[in-house]
């Protein structure tokens, strides 16, 4: 394999650098390294980041191919700058068995855009009642670590329970889509001022804080480890760090549209802005945001939920839910954490890159320092970069994002996966 | 006015009050001997009804056919929230035959608004009924028919509902009649409170420019017109309140009750009434109760909205080109 020379990143946000790959590794970093027999990048200015780790894609392969298949939603992972994404559980059929999490695997294998981790279903089916064959998928060759039922909440309190004990046996871990179903009957957006003044169905904070009150608590009973996924209200930050402070292992990710998008966008009665846990409010999103600063929420996660046109291009009620993320993460990260002093890009290599790997058990591979020695898998930002977001430059199969039109900063200009590029000057390789 | 009337707080004070006197223009023809005008002849108009209201269907068709339109009834019942695509595929249709107008009832709220917001169709799309959201004829007819009783027929006439004291009672929370009433009432200058348990009032309530109290008693002395709206009773099962005896008990409106309302005051109900349970027959029966001629007056009043929308602030031969955004 050939050498590249990255010169003059600011690695982290740091100070300028040399970084020198040679095959799938880092081989040196430091300053004026030698450009002899390696193609060189002009990177001045850039921002270097280890490869980004999504703890929370919707891939829908295996069943619903025509929203994304693992190769189209790899492939909008590395323009995003993102080197290995978990894949949720819910596709059809699900992935609740060895056999289903072993195709995803192979499919992302035979990608080479990004590796897939796949997400195995903690209950049959999703369906909240028996446990899904949690040690066979962990065995399998996909080595399962992460289980989440997501899209549906483990509502059962006993399942929760022997779901979060069982998995300690391998180490792994809960990934909880917090939604009191009771509560959330006919739920269309965020229970307040504007579902009042709308007419739709509301969903209230305490649906989501309930199940995170609950699943800490179970979580502190049998010693084990639980992960909240996309956190979106401030009394979800609030138990979280109470939890913490009491010792509990629990880590919360937050999505990047909870950290930019409030409620009053469904004024609009466009379904682009229909997503669950649904938009919430200013005081939530500034929440969000000082959570994600000091550390309370662990992560950030895109929870890329690609839906075709027609699943989006109708009434609100009739919609599907959720919105794309992974090609403008990095983007509204950098507009709501970076620009506004909350995070520098450490703090976002923390949150966008080591700590999920290390929550998904994939520390070994990904998330890993950028120094001599290590797996090659970087990120390179344009910070100075701005544009208007434009889906039909998407390499997701789905368009349904909130962002279009909308300035965003930054832009990943080169992705590298293993040493390999996966995207050179903004566009795919 | 606005192109479309999606909802009753896109109502300005003066365009209200230019529906409720058009309104009364229009309820004279109802008692000529021929209850017809040539105003929109030769303009057609959908009445587009993806969920049963036999009454709203009947009170629009009426109006159109006073005014002389051509009326294409289209009931697509049960289809939309199922198979999504069908609203915007139904209007494109509708488009493409060449309808001047659509009526709209949809059991999503947002439906109307997205129909007339969204590119797939020009022509004026008029809110009959969305979801949990709005009903805006349905509250200029409550508005005109207050204003009748309250202020007066002819003297009535250039003039809103300042100071008027409006109670809305019952299911606050699934009721697009009391949205749409708090809006337009508020704009026409009426003090508004609404009552009920405190389970049928949304969450956000706080910002609505109205009062809300949990007690009947209290607040009927204080009433000018009191409105009772339909607890459906498939709210009974979902834990609302105890029992159908306890809510009717606690904010039905029975002839007792009725007694400390002001001798002026009115009783409106936008109906279905559920006899016995929101409102006594002897109340609903009485002559301060008002809801035939509510039934009545929602046909002057929506002649006046499309007149307005389709023939009112324009010559009708010479409409804004249909096709150049859409095609």
């Amino acid at each position: 394999m050939s050498k590249i020379l990255i010169r003059g990143a600011k690695v982290l946000g740091g100070e300028a650098q040399d970084v020198l790959i040679d095959g799938e590794t880092i081989a040196a970093t430091g300053a004026d390294l030698s450009a002899d027999g390696a193609t060189v990048i002009e990177a001045a200015g850039q921002v270097l980041l280890p490869g980004l780790v999504d703890l929370h894609t919707h891939l829908r392969e295996p069943g619903r191919e025509d929203s994304e298949t693992v190769l189209t939603g790899t492939r909008a992972a590395a323009s995003g700058g993102y080197t290995a994404v978990f894949a949720m559980a819910n596709t059809f059929p699900v992935a609740d068995t060895a056999g289903v999490v072993e195709q995803v695997y192979r499919l992302g294998k035979e990608s080479g855009y990004c590796d897939v981790q796949p997400i195995g279903a903690v209950t049959i089916g999703l369906e909240g009642k028996k446990l899904s064959e949690l040690g066979a998928m962990h065995e399998s060759a996909a080595r399962v670590t992460v289980f989440s039922d997501d899209g549906k909440c483990v509502d059962d309190a006993v399942i929760m329970r022997r779901a979060l004990e069982y998995v300690k046996a391998f180490g792994g871990v809960i990934a909880q889509h917090a939604q009191e179903p009771r509560l959330t009957e006919g739920a269309q957006m965020n229970e307040g001022i504007v579902s009042a003044e709308l007419g739709l169905g509301g969903w209230p904070a305490v649906a989501e804080e309930s199940i995170i009150a609950r699943d800490v608590l179970l979580a502190e009973h049998v010693g084990s480890r639980v992960h909240i996924c996309h956190l979106s209200t401030a009394g979800s930050v609030e138990i979280v760090r109470w939890a913490k402070s009491r010792g509990i292992d629990v880590t919360a990710e937050v999505t990047p549209h909870h950290l930019l998008l409030t409620d009053e966008l469904v004024r609009s009665y466009n379904p682009v802005y229909k997503v669950n846990p649904p938009l919430r409010t200013e005081r939530d999103v500034m929440a969000l945001r000082e959570a994600l600063a000091d550390g309370t929420i662990d992560i950030v996660a895109t929870d890329h939920a690609p839906h075709p046109h027609e699943d989006k291009d109708c009434e609100w009620a009739a919609a599907a839910m959720g919105m794309v993320g992974l090609e403008t993460a990095l983007s509204v990260v950098q507009q709501t954490m970076v620009e506004t002093g909350l995070l520098d890009w450490a703090g976002v290599a923390e949150r966008m890159s080591f700590a999920p790997a290390r929550i998904g058990g994939l520390s070994h591979r990904h998330g890993r320092p950028v120094s001599a020695g290590e797996p090659a898998n970087l990120t390179l930002v344009d910070t100075s970069y701005r544009g208007v977001v434009d889906p039909a430059g998407f390499a997701s199969r789905s368009r349904n994002t909130p962002y279009e039109g909308r300035e965003l900063p930054g832009r990943v200009t080169h992705t590298f996966l293993r040493g390999r590029t996966t995207v050179v000057d903004g566009k795919l390789a | 006015m606005k192109r479309h009337l999606i909802s009753a707080a896109d109502l300005t004070r003066d365009d209200a009050v230019l529906i409720l006197d058009t309104a009364e223009e229009m309820a004279r023809v109802a008692d000529r001997p021929i209850k017809k005008l040539p105003t929109l002849r030769g303009r057609t108009i959908c009445n587009l009804f993806f969920e049963d209201s036999t009454r709203t269907r009947i009170s629009f068709e009426a109006a159109e056919k006073r005014l002389s339109a051509d009326v294409i009834n289209f009931a697509a019942k049960g289809s939309s929230v199922s198979k999504g695509e069908s609203l915007k595929d139904t209007a494109q249709t509708l488009e493409a035959m060449g309808v001047d107008a659509v009526v709209i009832r949809h059991g999503a709220s947002g439906a109307p608004y997205r129909l007339a917001n969204s590119g797939w169709i020009d022509a004026p799309v008029i809110n009959a009924g969305d979801g949990t959201h709005q009903h805006p004829t349905q509250a200029l007819l409550d508005a005109f028919t207050m204003r009748r009783r309250l202020v007066g027929r002819d003297a009535g006439l250039g003039k809103d509902l300042a100071g008027r004291r409006i109670t809305i009672v019952g299911d606050i929370l699934h009721s697009r009649v009391a949205r749409s009433n708090v809006d337009l009432l508020h704009t026409l200058g009426a003090e508004v409170t609404l009552v009920a348990p405190p389970t049928l009032v949304p969450v956000g309530v706080e910002t609505w420019p109205c009062e809300v109290s949990y007690s009947l008693d209290e607040v009927l002395p204080k009433s000018d017109a009191v409105m009772m709206l339909r607890v459906q009773r498939e709210r009974m099962n979902a834990a609302f309140f105890p029992t159908e005896r306890e809510y009717s008990r606690r904010y039905g409106l029975d002839a007792a009750r009725m007694a400390r309302m002001p001798e002026h005051a009115v009783v409106m109900h936008p109906g279905p009434m559920v006899r016995g349970m929101e409102i006594t027959a002897e109340v609903a029966d009485s002559d301060r109760c008002t809801v035939v001629e509510q039934v009545a007056n929602g046909v002057s009043v929506r002649m006046a909205v499309l007149y307005l929308l389709l023939g009112g602030s324009e010559p009708a031969v010479t409409a804004p080109s249909r096709t150049e955004e859409t095609k």
